[in-house]
């Protein structure tokens, strides 16, 4: 039996190109992309997924121009992500 | 060793009664059920302003914003006091013409406040949607955060000697005496300033918890630069508990710029007992309205919402002062959406009738025995 090869989607991070595997969100796949820091805080201290569904806004990435929280949006093609 | 005195609450009045009562040498213990600064004080905006809507109240936030702008230099960062001031908006010409009385009334007091037509009310906030007719600036009104700040003032008291005993919750008082789970203790004074809550210790204080749903957005600096305020607030704010639909429930445009850059949007004002849910119905009539003012703010994320009780009086005003005819109980709350900014005025005012003088403020008008119209 062979494994299904994990299908990987090219996303725009912070303005460079980056092959991501599709794993599900796109939290899932940044954190799987070793993204470390989604966003700073006001004092300037790294932000990333906390609850992973949708509630503590900690997350929050701009995805195509718009402020989104990266543990319920969908991973496509060619998106836009920037981290803050 | 028996303290003089025993407040009861460490949110922000609590906190200013303890702090003008060690000014004045009187060695204050404070009794919190949960912990300072966590109730109606950490839900509130912390936007200090001066109001017209009665001469006791006018009285009351001028003499406290003073003494927050006295204070001001000794405020800690993490208070994040700023002077922004306030820009009530009239959004016709029918509620500018009430603009220059207003103006008149501020300026005959003492109080900076300028008259703003159209043009200078778009210079002042580019983000407010063209077709406003102007509005009346109120350049000394402040902001700061008001949890950091009921910290600072027990601190303040910590410092002369007070003590804050959290987790500390008081099942009953009588003059001069208070009931903990460790019995009763002996005191001098009692000053009941437990907000919305006080009602259990003191029955016949007539406090209803009015909720309110605040908004904050992601940061955006220099969206907005004064605390803005529709004129019509007045109206939202003082329908009266009466039971008609049009004052049980409402909403007014009420945007503050905080330090961090983020938006805190309000206001709502609803009686539903201790109803703590979201009101999203209502919370969406609120974000409705500050689009009318403001089509921008569309453009930002909101972040958090929360709701907060706001101690309500039927009249409007505060209840500071003695409670029953015995001395030895005072009772300092009821300060509905404004105790933040009265905070100051009031444990002035607590400790003046506490040492029997006669202070910079007319008690009268606080009394807590004083006949209100709406209850009777």
């Amino acid at each position: 039996m062979t494994r299904e090869p994990i299908e990987r989607v090219r996303i725009q991070l912070d303005g460079a190109a980056v092959d991501v595997a599709s794993v599900g969100s796109l939290a899932a796949a940044l954190l799987n992309a070793g993204v470390a820091s989604f966003r700073q805080s006001v004092r300037g201290e790294a932000r990333g997924p906390l609850c992973g569904m949708g509630i503590c806004m900690e997350c929050r990435v701009v995805v195509d121009g718009v402020l989104r929280r990266a543990c319920v949006e969908p991973l496509r093609d060619g998106m836009v992500v920037e981290t803050r | 060793m028996k303290a003089d005195a025993i407040v009861i609450g460490a949110g922000i009045v609590g906190a200013a009664c303890a702090d003008a009562l060690s000014r004045e040498g009187l060695s204050v213990r404070v009794l919190e059920s949960a912990f300072a600064g966590g109730g109606t004080t950490s839900r509130a905006m912390g936007h200090l302003v001066v109001m017209d809507d009665s001469e006791a109240q006018f009285t009351l936030t001028r003499r406290s914003r003073e003494m927050w702008t006295d204070w001001a230099p000794e405020l800690p960062a993490s208070c994040e006091d700023q002077q922004g001031g306030t820009l009530w908006v009239a959004a016709d010409d029918e509620e500018l013409r009430a603009v220059a009385p207003k103006v008149e009334f501020y300026r005959a007091r003492g109080v900076q406040a300028e008259l703003l037509d159209a043009r200078a009310l778009a210079e002042a906030e580019p983000n407010l949607r063209p077709g406003l007719a102007g509005g009346m600036r109120v350049p000394e009104d402040r902001i700061l955060y008001p949890p950091a700040a009921a910290k600072w003032l027990l601190e303040r008291a910590g410092a002369r000697g007070a003590t804050l005993e959290e987790r500390c919750e008081v099942t009953a008082v009588e003059p001069s005496r208070v009931q903990t789970r460790d019995g009763w203790t002996d005191t001098g004074f009692v000053i009941v300033a437990g907000g919305f809550t006080s009602a259990r210790l003191l029955p016949g204080l007539r406090i209803e918890p009015r909720k309110g749903h605040l908004v904050i957005s992601d940061r955006a600096p220099g969206f907005a630069r004064h605390q803005l305020v529709e004129l019509g607030y007045l109206t939202s704010a003082h329908g009266t508990h009466d039971g008609s639909a049009l004052t049980r429930e409402s909403v007014a445009f009420n945007l503050q710029p905080r330090a961090t850059g983020q938006m805190l949007l309000g206001s709502s004002r609803e009686f539903v007992d201790f109803d703590d849910s979201i009101n999203s119905r209502l919370r969406d009539r609120m974000i409705r309205r500050a689009l009318e003012y403001m089509p921008a703010l569309a453009g930002l994320a909101a972040i958090r919402t929360w709701i907060g009780f706001r101690p309500c009086t039927p009249d409007n005003l505060p209840l500071i002062g003695a409670w029953g005819e015995a001395p030895g109980l005072f009772v300092a709350t009821g300060h509905e959406g404004l105790g933040i900014t009265t905070a100051p005025g009031t444990g002035e005012l607590i400790a003046d009738l506490v040492l029997g003088r006669r202070g910079a403020l007319d008690p009268l008008p606080y009394a807590p025995h004083r006949a209100m119209d709406g209850h009777s």
